[in-house]
């Protein structure tokens, strides 16, 4: 019997966890900077130049995507479930996607200046236009809701399935190389 | 050995037959824990927890509860008309600054003259205070912005002392006028306040925006080519002569500032020389409501030409935040606590009014054509 890969290739790992740490601090940055005066003008400092990171970063893991194909899923999870898990990947690579680009496109069309950092700022993509800054700004919004919601959903179901199903689905994923005898013997499936 | 539960088309049901259901029940509660210990946190950084905390949100509201909501004007300095020109530095700036704005030479200005409160069709009146917003384009695309107003000092120290006069000064429905004990109640918990009043009263109001100085009051932080930082204030003093406002009573025209404005920038272009105000260090950065101590060096930076005015039907001006923290390279925030509080504010009511249909300016086209 050949052993296959049960877990994501080490390059998705680092990735998967890197831009989790990120995305997380940049919602919370999100919701807090709209709410704060003091913090507001450090908070948005970093909001800018992270956002632009994990624009870059979505795009090399779309390309490690095709490239290292995710493993297998367990014999646990149903039809039902694959679909979900596929679907909400699928959401949140469109809203590491999309989040930076609106964010990006509601300040060219506002015209505020999108410093990165020092004298390094970004080119306007869009015209100056308040309407389309104000339907961008409220996109961004619930898109960055969405993106919570989302989130909670994944981090649900990894927990449903490492504390309740404990399938080892988690594994997977985990920053560590787990043994490929260990590997096999949690996700021997059968078809 | 394969537990069953893997080939349980959805899992849950077959593991707790397995387990038991205290330890289930446990486990399902530690999800919910966890879920619930993220979603708050979530809430705690958007300020859900803190509903009565100051927020650009509640502070935009302030200003719309004093002023009403005037859909699609700014929710302070509301009546305005937007100037064009150019900067023409000297060179001497970059001693203290490497930003580009600084080197010898040319930058393109948009600016905003306006009246400060939140009513668009607001009577000119002298002692309204005026607003200057200005937009310097580099030539390495990098932006300026800078929002001045014609006051030495501001009378408030910190975002929560200005939102509690803001509210003291909501007129009282009665007597048209703020309750005169709110706004006394707050001068007494408010020393820093009296003390700025007294520096504002003891400066003659000038005649018209051509001749008045304009202050961004709050200091910044300059870094040069060599790294130095130093402490810095700048504003904007008139080469216009000073012609104290007249103590005759205020013109009829409910325009009268603008309509001079107008008749006089179309007749010569106005101009103003921008002081830098170099600061010790221990100078404070931080308090808005006082100067810094007589003799600190002034320098010259160049000259600010406003040579063309426009209604803000026409202006670029018009959708521009003039938010005081757009800075180059070179210029960094202090410690003022204002600042931060200035550009989430003025970025809050920006997003409101940007997404409003626009209504006509007091200053029309109509207005800027008499003007010939």
């Amino acid at each position: 019997m050949s052993i296959q890969p049960r877990q994501f290739a080490a390059f998705s790992r680092v990735l998967h966890w890197t831009m989790a740490a990120m995305v997380l601090t940049m919602l919370c940055i999100g919701v807090a900077m709209v709410a704060s005066l003091g913090d507001y003008h450090v908070l948005v400092s970093i909001h800018r130049p992270l956002g632009i990171a994990i624009l870059i970063l979505v795009v090399v893991r779309f390309v490690n995507r095709l490239l290292n194909p995710p493993p297998p899923f367990p014999a646990t999870m149903s039809g039902a479930e694959r679909l979900a898990a596929t679907g909400s990947e699928l959401a949140m690579y469109g809203l590491m996607l999309v989040l930076p680009l609106v964010g990006w496109g509601m300040l060219s069309a506002a015209r505020y200046p999108i410093v990165l950092l020092g004298a390094v700022h970004l080119p306007f993509i869009l015209p100056h236009n308040p309407t389309l800054y104000a339907v961008l700004r409220k996109a961004h919004t619930i898109l960055a809701y969405l993106f919570f919601l989302t989130f909670m959903g994944h981090f649900g179901a990894i927990l449903f399935h490492t504390l309740i199903v404990r399938d080892g689905l988690l594994m997977r994923m985990a920053p560590w190389n787990i043994g490929r005898q260990a590997a096999s013997a949690r996700y021997d499936e059968r078809r | 050995m394969v537990p069953n539960t893997r080939r349980a088309g959805f899992a849950g049901v077959e593991v707790e037959r397995k387990m038991g259901n205290a330890s289930t029940l446990a486990r399902f509660a530690l999800i919910g824990v966890a879920l619930a210990a993220v979603a708050g946190a979530f809430a705690y950084f958007g300020g859900w927890l803190t509903p009565k905390a100051l927020t650009p949100a509640r502070l935009t509201d302030a200003f719309e509860r004093v002023d009403g909501v005037h859909a699609g004007f700014r929710r302070n300095h509301a009546k305005g008309v937007g100037v064009s020109g150019f900067f023409e530095s000297n060179g001497n700036g970059m001693r203290f600054s490497k930003a580009a704005v600084f080197r010898a030479g040319r930058v393109p200005v948009i600016g905003r003259f306006s009246l400060s409160g939140g009513q668009p069709y607001v009577a000119d009146a002298p002692d309204e205070v005026r607003g200057l917003g200005l937009q310097f384009s580099l030539p390495d695309g990098e932006i300026w912005r800078t929002a001045m107003i014609n006051l030495p000092v501001f009378p408030f120290r910190t975002p929560q002392a200005f939102y509690e006069r803001l509210v003291a000064s909501k007129p009282d429905p009665k007597t048209g006028k703020p309750d005169p004990a709110a706004m006394k109640a707050f001068v007494e918990r408010h020393p820093e306040t009296a003390q700025a009043m007294s520096v504002i009263k003891g400066q003659p109001v000038s005649s018209g925006f051509d001749n008045s100085t304009f202050h961004a009051l709050n200091a910044f932080r300059f870094s040069n080519a060599a790294g130095d930082s130093t402490p810095v204030r700048w504003l904007l003093t008139p080469m216009q002569p000073f012609e104290a406002a007249s103590a005759a009573p205020v013109p009829r025209d409910k325009n009268y500032l603008f309509d001079a404005l107008i008749a006089q920038i179309q007749r010569q272009p106005l101009r103003w020389r921008l002081i830098l105000i170099i600061g010790q260090p221990s100078d404070p950065t931080h308090d808005a409501t006082i100067v810094w101590p007589a003799g600190r060096e002034r320098v010259d930076a160049g000259v600010v030409t406003l040579d063309r005015v426009e209604s803000e039907a026409t202006s670029a001006a018009t959708d521009i935040n003039f938010d005081p923290l757009a800075l180059p390279a070179g210029i960094a925030p202090s410690d003022d606590p204002l600042l931060s509080a200035r550009s989430a504010v003025y970025s809050q009511s920006f997003t409101r009014r940007e997404g409003e249909a626009k209504q006509p300016s007091a200053i029309t086209p109509a207005d800027l054509r008499r003007g010939n």
